[in-house]
Order: C-alpha cells, then structure tokens, then sequence
C-alpha cells in the first residue's frame, strides 16, 4: 500500500469529486458514431463546434477539422441529454433545510413561486448529472403541494441563474395525489375532492382576473396579483400546467381539469397511466413519465418498467426525467432511466429521444438544444460505448461549446 | 470464527419444510466423491438410480446444459454443465464432461448465462417493523417478529435473482434488533424461509448504527461521544452477565435472570452472531472499528459512504464491508461523499467486498446493476461478481454453504438473458435449492419483475424515529 496505494486511489477518484472548471476552447468532435437525432446516425463523423454553436456535422470525409481546433475523440457522441423533469438546483445535496428550496409548504396554492428565485447553479448535483451528459434541465418547484410554484428550463452551465435560463417560466407546476394534502384538522386540501374544487375555483379566479384586468376604467381594473397573473397566462394557453398525477384515476381527473379550462396539459409521472392509454392520447397530452427506477412505492406502487415503451407505441409524446423525491437519491440520472427503458421495450432511438430531441421539443426548446444540427447550441455528450451500459462512460461533455467535464464518469 | 455446516446437507428450512418436501432427515447426497469442478478431458458418470429413494421435492436431478457458468470461485466455463440434485449441486464443468444417465432431466439453457443466485447482506423488505422510540439499544427484538412471508417485496427480490437476505431492522438506533439471513424459498411461514444453523436455530445477524440517524431527543444520544459511551455501556453489561453466566455454569439457582437483549449481545460477544452495522462517515467507520476491537466483536461494516477515506485502517483492522452505491451522493450530510469508486478502493486496499440493495433504498430487482455500476468505477469485474454472491455469504457466515456454483453448496442459482453487468440483460429464471421460485415466464412472476396494476402492495416498513428527509 502506502505511495502507489494513494496514487491508485486517487486515478479511481479523479473527476468524481466535484470541483473541476469548465474548458473554453474551439472544439471539434470526432465519433465513431454520431446520434444526431435529426435523420441517421453517421458513422465516422465529425462535429465541429464554433463560438458555442454547432458549425458543421457530417462523416469525416466530408467535414474537415479546422486547423487550431482541440479535438475530442470518443466511440458515440450524442447531443447534450435533455432531462425533461427534475429539480435540480433547488434541491441540494445536502437534504437540510438550507439546501431544500423545491417546495414551499406555507400554502397549498402558490403559482406566483419563480423557479429562477430559487435556482443554484452552483449546486453538486447540477454538476453531477452534467458529468453524465445532462446538458438542460426542466427544473423548478416540486411536486407536493396543490400548485407548488413555476419551472423553467436552464443549462447547466453559467455562475448566475441569468446566464443558464433558456425558459424563465416554463410551467405551472400542480399536483394531483394524497402527497399534496393537509393532515392537519381544518386544512384544505383534505381529500381528492377538495383538490379538485380549489383549483377549479382558483382558474375561476383567475378567469375573473383577467376580464377584471381588461377593464377600459383604470380605477375599476384590480391591483397586480402574481398568482392570478400567472394562473391568467395557464388559461391563455400561454404556458402549460403541468399535472403530477401517478393513480389512473387522478391522471383522468387532470384530463377533466384541463378539459373544462381548456389548458395546455403535461402529464407529469404518471405511474399508472399505462391504464388509461386511450384517455391520454384522446386528450392530445403529452406525459413526462416517471423515472423508471422510481421507488413502487405509495401511489406509485404499480408503476411498471413499461410505461415508457407502452405510451411510445400508443403514439403518445413522452419525456423521460429525473424525477423528484424527498429521500435518496436527491437525485436522478436521465441517462440510467433511459437504458432500463430500453431494456423494457423501448428501442434505442425512442429512449435516446425521450431524453434529448422529443423532450426538447415538449419543453419548446428543440430550436436550441436536443439535436446535433448546424446553428444550435455547442451541447454534446460524449460515451467510449453504448451509452446506455452500465460500464460505459461519459467520457467528456460540453455545453454551448464549452467543455465542462471531460473525465470519465 | 463460527462453525460452518457444510454437512447441513439440506441446507435449512424448518422441520415443516422438509416434511412438506419429503427430506427425509439425514437423506443423503448422492455422488459424494465429486469434489471440485470438473475440467475438460475428465468425464465422470453421475448416477442417480441408486440413491433416489423417498418421495422428494427435487427427486430428479437436474442438468442445465450450454450455459456460460460463472461458478465464482473457479474460472468462467463458455458452453457448461450445472447439475444439482436434492437442493444440491452434485456438478459444474464444461458441457460434456459429466455423463448422465437417463435419470437425469436434462434443460437446455444455450445462450444463457447461469451463475449463483445472488446475496443480499443488507434488505427491509415483508414490512419490517423492529425496535420502537422507547430505547437506542433493543437488542431483544427480533425482525423476524414482525415479517409478513406474503409480501410482495419478496417476490421482487426473486425477480432480481436474490436467493439469500439479511433482513434488518432500521438505523434509527444505536441497536436496533435481531437480523434474520433468509432463503427466498416458497414458504407459507417466514419459518420456511430459515438458514438454521447446526443446532437447529435461525441465523441472523445483529443491526447497529452510528452516525446522525441514530442522534436525536432523548432517550437517545445528540451527539456522537454519547452514542459511543452508550454502546460501550450496553456491551460491558452484556460482559458481565455473560461471566456470571459462566461462574454459575451447571447451577440453574445462581444464574442469573434472563434477559433477551444480553443473550443478544452475549452471542455477539461469543462470535456467534455478527453486528452488521450501519455507519458512513470515515470518522464513525473508525469508531466502529474501535469498539469492535474493545468488544472483541465480529463486525461487517455497511453503506461504508467514506470507507474509500481510510480504506488502509480498514483493510489493517480486515473488516469486511458491503457497500451501497446510489445514483448520486448526498441526501444528508454524511452520505454527501458517497461516491461510485468507493467499492473499487476498498476493493484495491485488500478489503473484502460485498454489495447490498438496502432495498427500499435501491430496488432488488436491479440488484446487479450496482455491481456493474462498481465496475464502471473501476472495481474489477470479479471482484464485483464476488460483492453479490460469495462475499456477501461469507458475510453472513454462509460461505460455506452457498454463492458459489461447486459441488455440495445448496443449489441456488439464476439464469440471465446474458452479461450480468449489461443494462439489458433479464433475469430469466431464480432456483433455490433446486425448485424454480421464479420464472419471467410465468405471468404472475413477470408482473413484479417489471410492474404493474396489483404489482405493489407492500407492507409499509417501520423505520423508526426518523424525522423526514432522514433515511437509511
């Protein structure tokens, strides 16, 4: 032991203990495999990474590495993963009341809640899921209470909040389950029934709000409320609600919701949805499905391994994510709920979909990231084989050009 | 050390069991003289006609052919021959070097991989429910008090392909019970799925903690200089009463009263029962280490979060540890360096390994994935396969009778689809001591290995004292 026994340990730790900055560098990317997720994959191809966007992509005979460009070689190389659901950032590593900003429990409706006033981009865990190839997160206020606040979708790049935002508001985040309920005696909401009823009167509210709001007489008009205001934008179908719904029957009651309000609807988890597959599609709604390895657990306890692949047949969009919990892991990997998708029925195209192009396209951000097209952000994962196996690695990640990990993970 | 018991030729299950299965007690295996695994060139004929007697569960002998078999403690074979017989395995080699006779049922498993079925040293699942609020230390509760055989959980643990558990109680206590090592066989009772020992009693271990989970209002300690004074207290009761024990031998008037939670701690005290104990910060796995040695105790050191930190004292002190592996750090603040490479460290410092699922913290059907995750992070690949199968048995002083695939250890074993560190591969089928007890195959058997509606419902652990956030 002694010398070379702290050598080795310190091998086995490189790039694990967080810490390491980001490169800047223009980059260009040869893979033995391309997954552009925008047409087939290219075998033998290059990417070549200008002032933090893609420039050029194709097979390596027909697009040339640029002289003084740093080159990164790697087996596969996918876009930057796009983590469709998550709350990173706000929730911390520590899972003490100073790190835990992703559920504020004073009321039971709070859409006024910002994601971007709770954001830390300097959390561990934003750089733990980067070194796994995430690249873009849907994070923001949990799943727990009514309507427990609004998401946003950042990068994981950038010191400040401002410079990894690509949507302030993304949406409303709401939830449908007996985890979003009082226990206290007096306390609404109680029951299925009285969720139900409070956020149907709150979008009646809001509703009321904005013919308030559009008054001629200045005097007449109601004072700003934040929450209405925001609820407002929910009923102009200007931002979604997202749902948090995992028994079949709260899936419905959503559909209901979102039905007589006629809103943009997100299924969010969604344990059991596999039982109103016809419902869903019917309603035209996209689900952000559960990560896989989620515990069976309370009213997840009959989530199934398939959901994914069953809901992707049935032609339903869907999204994989990371998902929200208030025990271990603080967090999940995007990367590893793919691959056991994958394993039960998905095909590797629709996983590697589900959490790169088709989630960037349900988060609305597929202009930006999700692909590995020319003029969109610099965002690419690189893996020394199949990225879902378990023994692969991530071997070196970049976000808008950037190199921001580039050990093995 | 512990006696093993090799020659417990049925391999436990209580006196029902064996009468339900028609073991006659003291029923022999046959073919005793085959020691060892069989290697090319040597063929050895396997006949049962003779021995098969009584009426018996497993009364005609099996013969898996054309697997790749990974026996763990011998080299990997491509195209094998795994035969197991009465709950036993009476041969491993190479595909043709056993020659069997008609008796033998012969199931062609080309293309599949068959290796042991796997050791858990660390579980909660059948709604455990061990020590209350009312005391940090209770060794005198026993987990298996409280399990229920039909809960689902198990059946997940079957799909994962785990043959062996140590169910325990939480870490909200300093000690907080009995632990009981369980057979994932069929059983109508949790008694069915008993490991007894020479004597006839379930095996278990004894649960401790150090660390934040165990600190809280009082009657427990707040801080850690207490936690330890507290433990230390309890054990050198538990000396005492053990040499009065001994100095009233064969006098029952003078002895003294009974008292379940020191004949608890007397077995630890006497190597009989190990403490498997929960604990994650460098500092806490040093103090375990330390009363471990004042106590003269046997210790497995679990979860081990820091253990990557002082891996040389650990391997100097040659303690074992099974360690957990979860998808990121954190979640307190001892757990915050809870990394990936921690497995291949200690592995690397000369520590004996084992992996555990912890389930409900990680799932058992994904119970390999862990080790796959341990070799990603540079443990070796068989270093990983020994963390869920041999080293967890030795663990749990099973190594003798089970996880590894040689001839006489009890016939637990699992087919997978493939590479048992690839995301994609299935666990087909789970045997323990020779019955199949899973089968992706069979519908029921399929809904808990992937989910589904009716798939869940579990008893709800107890994990006592916990405030929330907190965990395992």
């Amino acid at each position: 032991m002694g010398r070379c026994f702290r050598e080795a340990i310190r091998t086995l730790l490189a790039g694990w203990i967080v810490g390491a900055g980001t490169v800047s560098a223009q980059v260009a990317v040869r893979g033995s495999v391309i997954r552009t997720m925008a047409g087939p994959a290219i075998p033998n191809g290059v990417v070549v990474l200008r002032d933090g966007r893609i420039a050029e992509v194709g097979p390596a005979g027909t697009v040339a590495v640029p002289e003084g460009f740093r080159v990164l070689d790697a087996e596969v190389v996918t876009p930057g993963l796009v983590d469709a659901h998550g709350i990173v950032g706000l929730s911390g590593i520590f899972n003490h009341p100073h790190d835990q900003d992703q559920l504020e429990r004073s009321a039971p409706i709070q859409p006024e809640l910002r994601a971007i006033d709770a954001y830390n981009p300097n959390e561990q865990l934003v750089e733990w899921v980067r070194s796994f190839g995430v690249t873009t997160v849907h994070t923001g206020h949990a799943p727990g209470e009514l309507i427990s606040g609004q998401t946003m979708v950042v990068k994981l790049a950038g010191r400040t909040v401002e410079q990894a935002v690509l949507v302030e508001t993304a949406a409303v985040s709401a939830t449908l389950s007996p985890v979003a309920q009082k226990k206290e005696k007096g306390q609404s909401p109680g029951t299925r029934g009285k969720m139900m009823a409070m956020l149907r009167q709150q979008f009646i509210k809001a509703r009321e709000y904005l013919e308030k709001r559009q008054q001629a007489e200045e005097d007449k008009r109601p004072g700003r409320d934040l929450g209405l205001e925001l609820l407002g934008r929910v009923l102009r179908r200007e931002l979604p609600l997202m749902v948090t719904a995992d028994r079949a029957q709260d899936i419905v009651s959503a559909l209901r919701l979102a039905k007589e309000f006629d809103l943009r609807l997100w299924l969010d988890s969604a344990a059991e949805a596999y039982l109103v597959i016809d419902e869903i599609k019917a309603a035209g709604v996209p689900v952000i499905v559960h990560p896989v390895m989620y515990r069976a657990w309370g009213e997840r306890r009959n989530l199934s391994y398939e959901t994914p692949a069953k809901l992707r047949q049935a032609g339903i969009p869907i999204a994989l994510q990371s998902g929200y919990e208030d025990y271990v892991p603080k967090t999940r990997v995007v990367l590893f709920e793919a691959g056991l998708a994958v394993a039960n029925g998905l095909s590797f195209d629709e996983a590697l979909a589900a959490i790169t192009i088709d989630s960037a396209r349900l988060l609305g951000v597929a202009d930006r990231v999700g692909s590995i097209e020319v003029g969109k952000d610099g965002d690419l994962a690189l893996f020394d084989g199949d990225p879902f196996e378990y023994t692969t690695h991530c071997t070196a990640v970049l976000i808008n050009g950037e190199i921001v990990s580039e050990k093995p993970h | 050390m512990r006696p093993t018991h090799a020659d417990d030729v049925d391999g436990g299950g209580t006196e029902a069991v064996r009468r339900r299965r028609g073991l006659g007690v003291g029923s022999a295996v046959s073919c005793l003289e085959l020691e060892g695994v069989l290697t090319h060139g040597s063929k050895v004929l396997l006949s049962f006609l003779a021995t098969v007697a009584v009426a018996q569960a497993q009364t005609t002998p099996l013969a898996f052919e054309g697997a790749r078999i990974l026996p763990i403690d011998a080299p990997d074979i491509d195209s094998g021959v795994l035969v197991v017989h009465r709950g036993k395995i009476v041969a491993v080699g190479p595909a043709g070097s056993v020659l069997l006779d008609e008796s033998v049922q012969r199931i062609d498993v080309t293309g599949k991989v068959v290796m042991p079925g796997l050791v858990c040293t660390h579980n909660h699942v059948g709604g455990i429910g061990g020590a209350d609020s009312s005391d940090p230390l209770q060794p005198d509760v026993r987990i298996f008090d409280s399990l229920n055989v039909r809960d689902p959980g198990f059946r997940r643990v079957v799909a994962g392909g785990l043959t062996t558990i140590n169910v325990m109680p939480g870490s909200g206590h300093l000690l907080s019970g009995q632990t009981i090592y369980l057979k994932m066989r069929r059983g109508d009772t949790i008694e069915d799925l008993y490991i007894l020992d020479a004597a006839g009693r379930p095996m278990g271990g004894l649960k401790m903690a150090n660390g934040t989970n165990s600190m809280r209002e009082k009657p427990f300690p707040s801080t850690r200089a207490k936690s330890a004074a507290l433990v230390r207290d309890r054990f050198i009761k538990a000396q005492e009463y053990r040499e009065k024990l001994a100095r009233t031998a064969g006098q029952p008037e003078k002895a003294p009263p009974r008292d379940l939670g020191l004949e608890a701690l007397v077995e630890v005290l006497e190597g009989s029962r190990i403490v498997h104990h929960h604990t994650h910060r460098a500092d806490d796995i040093i103090t375990v280490l330390r009363l471990a040695k004042e106590f003269n105790f046997r210790v497995v050191l679990h979860h081990v979060s820091e253990g990557w930190k002082v891996a040389e004292e650990i391997a100097r002190a040659d303690v074992p540890c099974s360690v957990i592996l979860v998808d990121s750090p954190g979640g307190k603040l001892e757990a915050a360096n809870l990394l990936f490479p921690t497995a291949a460290i200690l592995e690397k410092a000369g520590v004996k390994v084992a992996f555990h699922t912890d389930d409900w913290i990680t799932d058992s059907r994904i119970f390999l994935r862990m080790a796959a995750l341990g070799v990603r992070a540079g443990m070796s690949r068989e270093g990983a396969l020994q963390a869920v199968t041999l080293s967890g048995a030795e663990m749990l002083d099973l190594g003798e009778r089970l996880g590894s695939l040689s001839v006489s250890k009890d016939a637990d074993f699992i087919v997978l689809s493939g590479d048992p560190f690839s995301v994609y591969t299935k666990v087909l089928e789970t045997w323990v001591e020779g019955e199949k007890v899973f089968d992706r195959e069979d519908p029921a058997d399929r809904l808990h290995a992937v989910g589904g509606y009716g798939a869940g419902d579990d008893s709800e652990p107890y994990f006592c004292c916990f405030g929330q956030g907190e965990h395992d």
